[in-house]
C-alpha cells in the first residue's frame, strides 16, 4: 500500500501520503447488539479522506447505530475499526474526537448563551498569562468561516441563539473543523432546514471535502445525497447492502436498495421496483 | 488546518467585516449604536440598562417623598447596608449562571461568621480569623456543590437541607462558645473587620482612592477596545468606548462626593465607608474570573448546554463543585460584612430571608434563575434595587411588613418585564 503512496515529499506527512491508498477509516467485520436486538451485522465499509460518503437506509436501518460505533459513543461486539490504517478502539467520544473524527449530531451541541467565537473555541480556548485572549480566539474562529466561505453570518460576536438553523449547522462544522478533524461526520445535517439553507449546508460540505476532510453524511432526502455524495452506503435491517461511488447509483436504485435490501434486477427491474413501493 | 489548506482564500476578511456586520452589531457611529441598543432592549438583551433606570425612577420617587433621602447620611448608610446583600448576590450568581441555586448562603454566611467572632473572641488576629472562616464556608460550598454535581441531585434540595442543618449548626456554635457568645450574640471586638462597615477613608484619600478606581476601570474598557479596534475584529465605536468611561468616572466622582460631604450633627463625620472599595474589589475579581478565564467560560457554557459543554470535554463535575466553593466563599465574605455592619452575630439571623433578597437582588439586576445569563455588576444593581427599596420604605416610616410587600413587588416586576421582553425576542 504504500508503494503507491510514495511521493517526493513523503517523509515529513507519512501519515498524509498513506492516506492515498489507505482510506481513512475501515471497518471490518463490525456487529453491535443491543441486548437480543442484532442492530448491526457484519459491516465492512471504508471511508476515503476528501470525498463525501452519505449513509442511506429506512429507518432503524442502523445508520444512528454505526456512527455511534465510529464516534466511539458505543463500542461495537465484533469487528475492527481502523483509523489512518491503524486498529483503534475508541472508549469514548473524547477518545474518537482527540483523533480527529468530530460528529455533527441534529442537536448540534451548541451553547445557545455563548456567542460564534466562544462556541468554535469551547473546550479548546487560548489563553494568554492565564487569561482567554479573545483576540486570538476571534481571529482564529474569523478565519476557519472564511476559509469555509460561510459569509452570511452579520457578526461572529453575535449568541448563537440568535442564529438561523443553517448558521447554526455552519457553526457546528467550523468547530469541528476548528477542532482539526479529518472526518466530519453529520447526522441528517438538512433536515430541520429549508431549500436556501439547505443549499448552504450542502456547499459547505463540498468545501470540507474540498480542503481534504473526509465527510460522512446520514440524510434521508435522496435529492441532497445525489447532489452532494461521492459515495453512497446503503443499510438494510443492520447490513450494508451496498456501497460504491454515485455513478454506481440512480435514484430509482438507490430507493430500491432502502426499500428492499436488493439491487434491480436487469430485465426485471421496472416491475421489482413498482411492487416494493406500494 | 495547515495540513490540507491549499485554499487562496481570496475573500478571506469577509466574515466580521462585511458592510451587513457593520450595519449590526458592529456599529460604526454613535446613533447607529442607540438604534442597535434599542433593537436590543426590544428583543430582551436589554443589559443593564433598564435596572439603572428603573433605580433612577426608584430613587426619584423617594427623594420626592421624603427629602432626607438624597442627604449624604442616608446615602452612605445606604452603601454599608446595601454591602452585604451585594455580596451575597455575587455568591449567587456563581450557581445561578449554572441553572442552580444555594438556598444555604444565607446561613453558610453566618456560620462563617460566627467562626470569625469567635476566633477573634479568643485573641486570634483578624488575617487568621477571616481566612479560617472563608476556607471553613469554601469547603461547605464544595461539599454542597460534590452532592449536587456528583450525585446529580437537584441543587434546590440539597441546599435546602444546608438552609435547616446549617440554621442548627448555627445555634450550636453560638451556644457552644460558651461564656463568649452570652444570650445568642458574639460581639465583635477587633477594629479592623469593625471599620469595614464602620469605618471611613478620610476625604483626601477618598477622591485619590475613587479617582484611581476609575481611571484604572475606565483604562482598562479603553484599551480593551482599542485593542480589538486596532486588531480588525468586532468593537463598539469609539464614541461608546469614551461615553462608558465618562460614565464610570462620573459614578466615581459622585459616590466620592456624596461620601466627602460632612454629615455629622455634633462632630465632623466624613468620607467614604471601606465596604464600599471591598465591594468593587469582590466585584473586580469575581469579574474577571467569569469573563476572562476558562472557568467562568466553562460555567456559562454549561448553565447554557450542560450537554454541549460535556461533549466539548469541560469536566462538569468539577466546574460544579468549584462554583458552589466559590458561591461559599463568597457568602464567608458576606458573614464578614455582615457582622461588620451589625457589630456582632447572633442565632437570630435570618438567613432565609437573606439569601432569597440576594436571590431577588441578582435578578433584578438580570441574571437568569436558568443558568447562562449573568453578570457579578447585576448583584451590584439589583443589590442597590434592594436596598435603596427597604432603605426608602423605612424613612417614610413603613413598616417590614410593607417593605417586604414592595420588595416582592419589585422582584415580580423585574422578573415579568424580562420575561415578556424575552418572549419578544422568541416570537
Amino acid at each position: 500500500m504504500r508503494a503507491t503512496a510514495r511521493t517526493p515529499d513523503g517523509l515529513i506527512r507519512q501519515d498524509v501520503t498513506v492516506n492515498d491508498a489507505e482510506p481513512l477509516l475501515r471497518l471490518r467485520g463490525i456487529g453491535k447488539s443491543f441486548g437480543p436486538v442484532r442492530a448491526l451485522t457484519d459491516i465492512n465499509f471504508e471511508i476515503p479522506a476528501g470525498q463525501v460518503t452519505a449513509l442511506v437506509g429506512d429507518n432503524g436501518a442502523g445508520k444512528s447505530t454505526l456512527i455511534k460505533t465510529v464516534a466511539g459513543i458505543w463500542e461495537p461486539n465484533g469487528g475492527e475499526i481502523f483509523w489512518q490504517g491503524k486498529q483503534v478502539h475508541f472508549h469514548t467520544p473524547k477518545e474518537a474526537t482527540n483523533a480527529g473524527i468530530a460528529t455533527v449530531y441534529q442537536d448540534l451541541a451548541l451553547c445557545d448563551n455563548l456567542d460564534i467565537v466562544q462556541n468554535m473555541m469551547l473546550g479548546h480556548e487560548d489563553l494568554k498569562v492565564g487569561l482567554l485572549d479573545e483576540i486570538r480566539m476571534e481571529k482564529e474562529a474569523k478565519n476557519t468561516l472564511a476559509d469555509l466561505r460561510v459569509t452570511t453570518v452579520r457578526n461572529i460576536r453575535q449568541p448563537v441563539g440568535s442564529l438561523s438553523g443553517g448558521q447554526r449547522q455552519s457553526v457546528a462544522v467550523a468547530k469541528a473543523v476548528m477542532q482539526e478533524a479529518k472526518l466530519v461526520i453529520m447526522d441528517e445535517p438538512t433536515a430541520a432546514l429549508g431549500v436556501k439553507q439547505t443549499a448552504l449546508i450542502l456547499d459547505l460540505i463540498k468545501r470540507l471535502s474540498g480542503r481534504g476532510i473526509a465527510v460522512l453524511v446520514i440524510s434521508h432526502n435522496l435529492v441532497d445525497v445525489f447532489q452532494v455524495a461521492d459515495r453512497i452506503a446503503v443499510l438494510y435491517l443492520g447490513r450494508l447492502v451496498k456501497e460504491g461511488p454515485k455513478s454506481e447509483f440512480t435514484t430509482d436504485s438507490a430507493v430500491h436498495w432502502i426499500t428492499t435490501g436488493t439491487g434491480p434486477t436487469n430485465n426485471g427491474a421496472e416491475a421489482q421496483t413498482t411492487e416494493a413501493q406500494p | 488546518m495547515t495540513s490540507v489548506n491549499q485554499d487562496p482564500g481570496p475573500d478571506l476578511v469577509q466574515v466580521g467585516a462585511s458592510s451587513d456586520a457593520a450595519a449590526d452589531l458592529m456599529a460604526s457611529s454613535f446613533s447607529e449604536y442607540l438604534k442597535i441598543v434599542g433593537r436590543r432592549i426590544r428583543s430582551g438583551e436589554s443589559g443593564a440598562l433598564p435596572v439603572i433606570v428603573g433605580l433612577v425612577a426608584i430613587v426619584i420617587f423617594f427623594q420626592v417623598r421624603d427629602s432626607l433621602f438624597l442627604s449624604a447620611l442616608n446615602l452612605v448608610n445606604l452603601m454599608a447596608q446595601c454591602a452585604f446583600i451585594i455580596t451575597l448576590g455575587m455568591a449567587e450568581i456563581f450557581v445561578l449562571l449554572l441553572g442552580d441555586i444555594d438556598l444555604a448562603a444565607g446561613f453558610t454566611a453566618a456560620c462563617g461568621a460566627v467562626v470569625a467572632l469567635w476566633m477573634l473572641a479568643l485573641g486570634d488576629p483578624w488575617w487568621a480569623a477571616v481566612i479560617v472562616a472563608l476556607a471553613a464556608t469554601a469547603a461547605y460550598g464544595a461539599l454542597q456543590g460534590i452532592i449536587t454535581a456528583k450525585l446529580g441531585l437537584p441543587s434546590f434540595v440539597v441546599t435546602l437541607a444546608g438552609q435547616l442543618g446549617l440554621s442548627g449548626l448555627l445555634l450550636y456554635l453560638i451556644s457552644a462558645t460558651g461564656s463568649i457568645g452570652v444570650g445568642g450574640v458574639i460581639s465583635l471586638h477587633d477594629s479592623i473587620i469593625n471599620d469595614i462597615e464602620n469605618g471611613y477613608l478620610s476625604p483626601t484619600a477618598t477622591w485619590i482612592v475613587m479617582i484611581a478606581v476609575a481611571l484604572v476601570a475606565g483604562a482598562i474598557l479603553f484599551y480593551g477596545d482599542f485593542r480589538r479596534r486596532s486588531a480588525g475584529l468586532v468593537a463598539p465605536p469609539l464614541s461608546v468606548t469614551l461615553l462608558k468611561v465618562a460614565g464610570v468616572l462620573a459614578a466615581a466622582l459622585v459616590v466620592a462626593a456624596v461620601a466627602n460631604q460632612n454629615r455629622g450633627r455634633l462632630i465632623v463625620v466624613e468620607g467614604m465607608p471601606w465596604s464600599v472599595l471591598v465591594v468593587l474589589g469582590i466585584l473586580f475579581i469575581w469579574t474577571v474570573l467569569l469573563g476572562r478565564t476558562r472557568f467562568g467560560r466553562y460555567v456559562y457554557a454549561i448553565g447554557g448546554n450542560t450537554e454541549a459543554a460535556r461533549r466539548a470535554g469541560i469536566n462538569v463535575v468539577r466546574i460544579r463543585t468549584l462554583a458552589f466553593m466559590l458561591c461559599g466563599l463568597t457568602a464567608g465574605m458576606t458573614g464578614i460584612i455582615y457582622a461588620s455592619n451589625l457589630g456582632s452575630i447572633s442565632n437570630g439571623v435570618n438567613g432565609g430571608q437573606n439569601v432569597l433578597n440576594a436571590v431577588a437582588a441578582a435578578v433584578i439586576g438580570g441574571t437568569s434563575l436558568f443558568g447562562g445569563r449573568g453578570k457579578m455588576l447585576h448583584a451590584v444593581l439589583g443589590g442597590l434595587v434592594v436596598g435603596v427599596i427597604s432603605n426608602g420604605l423605612e424613612l417614610l416610616g413603613l413598616s417590614a411588613a410593607a417593605q417586604l410587600m414592595w420588595t416582592a413587588l419589585v422582584l415580580l416586576a423585574a422578573v415579568i418585564v424580562d420575561r415578556i421582553t424575552r418572549r419578544g425576542a422568541t416570537a
